[in-house]
C-alpha cells in the first residue's frame, strides 16, 4: 500500500513538473514546419516527414540504422549454439497453414504498398519494415522456417540497407558535394532505393530479432534465467 | 468528437495503469498490446499518422509478439525446471 501511494506521489509530482515545463516552454524560435515547406521542393519527396527523415536530417536516420544493426548483431550473438533443429517444419493446423497462406501475400503487398506511399503520403520505411516483419513472424509460428535456413545471406541482407545507405552517403563526396548531400535530379529516386532497401532490412532485423531470441529452454544455452 | 477523444484519453490512463497493476504477466502483455493500439489511435487524433503505423506496427506488433515470446519461453523454463527437481527427488528418495 505505501509503495502504491509512494508510486501515485512520484505519478503526481512529475505531472506537476512536465505542466511547470511546459507552461514555461519559451517560445519556438525557427518555426520548423514552414521550413520544410519552403524546401520541399528541394528535397526530391512530396511527403514533408520522409522529407524530413531522409533528406532533412538523413544523418539520424543513417545513425538509426546503425543503432539497429548493432542491436541485432548483439542479438544474433546472444542467440544459442549446436545445431538448429526444428521439429516440425509445417503447423498440422490445416486453418492455420490456409490463414497464413492467404495472409502472407496480403501482408507482404500491404508492406510495398506502404513503402510506396512513403514519397507523397504517411508510410516509409519503417513501417514497411515492421509489415515485412510482420509477415516473417506469421509464417514462423505457422511453422515455415524462413529465416534460420539462409544464414550466411542473412547476415548480408541485415546489413544490407545500411551499406547502401552509407555508401550512398559517402559518394556523394566524391562529387564535391558534403556527406550525405544527393545530387538535386536524382534525389527522389536515391531516396526510393535507399528506403527499398532499408525496409527490406529492417524487416530481416526485426524478424531475425524474434526467430534468434536466446532462451528456447534447450539446455544449449539461454535457459540461466534467475539462477 | 469530443466524447471520443475523452473516452480516449480516460482508456489510456486505464490500460497504462492495469498493465502495471495486474498480477498476471500474460494479462499485463495483451494489456500492453491493448495500449499501444489505443495510443495508435490517438495518434491518428494528434494528426500523426506516420506515427500512428509506426506505434502500431512495431510498438503494439513486433514488441507484443516478442513479449509473448517471452512469456512461452519463461513458462518451458518453468515447467522443465520442475520436471527436473521431481525428477531429482525421485533419485533422492531410492
Amino acid at each position: 500500500m505505501i509503495r502504491v501511494l509512494g508510486a501515485a506521489l512520484a505519478a503526481i509530482i512529475t505531472l506537476l513538473g512536465l505542466t511547470l515545463a511546459l507552461w514555461f516552454a519559451p517560445a519556438t524560435q525557427v518555426n520548423l514546419p514552414q521550413q520544410v515547406e519552403l524546401n520541399i521542393d528541394a528535397s526530391g519527396i512530396a511527403h514533408p516527414i520522409t522529407a524530413v527523415l531522409l533528406n532533412f536530417r538523413s544523418y539520424d536516420t543513417l545513425l538509426e540504422v546503425a543503432v539497429v544493426l548493432v542491436a541485432v548483431v548483439a542479438g544474433l550473438a546472444l542467440r544459442e549454439r549446436g545445431p538448429r533443429v526444428t521439429p516440425h517444419e509445417r503447423s498440422a493446423d490445416p486453418m492455420l497453414q490456409a490463414l497464413t497462406r492467404r495472409l502472407l501475400p496480403l501482408l507482404v503487398l500491404t508492406g510495398v504498398y506502404v513503402l510506396w506511399a512513403g514519397s507523397y503520403a504517411p508510410g516509409g520505411a519503417f513501417q514497411a519494415g515492421a509489415l515485412v516483419a510482420a509477415a516473417g513472424v506469421l509464417a514462423r509460428l505457422a511453422g515455415y522456417d524462413i529465416a534460420s535456413r539462409v544464414d550466411r545471406l542473412l547476415r548480408l541482407g541485415l546489413a544490407l540497407g545500411f551499406i547502401l545507405f552509407l555508401t550512398v552517403a559517402v559518394s556523394a563526396m566524391f562529387g564535391g558535394r558534403p556527406f550525405l548531400n544527393y545530387p538535386d535530379e536524382w534525389a527522389g529516386s536515391l531516396i526510393f532505393l535507399i528506403e527499398a532497401v532499408l525496409t527490406f532490412s529492417i524487416g530481416l532485423t526485426l524478424l531475425s530479432l524474434f526467430v534468434h531470441a536466446p532462451g528456447d529452454a534447450s539446455p544449449q544455452g539461454g535457459g540461466d534465467y534467475g539462477r | 468528437m469530443m466524447i471520443f477523444d475523452v473516452i480516449l484519453g480516460v482508456g489510456l490512463v486505464l490500460a497504462c495503469a492495469s498493465v502495471y497493476l495486474s498480477n498476471n504477466l500474460f494479462r499485463s502483455v495483451v494489456l500492453f498490446i491493448v495500449f499501444g493500439l489505443l495510443l495508435a489511435l490517438t495518434w491518428t487524433r494528434l494528426q500523426a499518422p506516420d506515427l500512428a503505423l509506426a506505434e502500431a506496427a512495431i510498438g503494439a506488433g513486433l514488441t507484443g509478439v516478442l513479449l509473448l515470446d517471452t512469456l512461452g519461453t519463461l513458462r518451458k523454463i518453468r515447467h522443465q525446471r520442475a520436471a527436473d527437481d521431481t525428477k531429482k527427488h525421485e533419485e533422492a528418495s531410492s
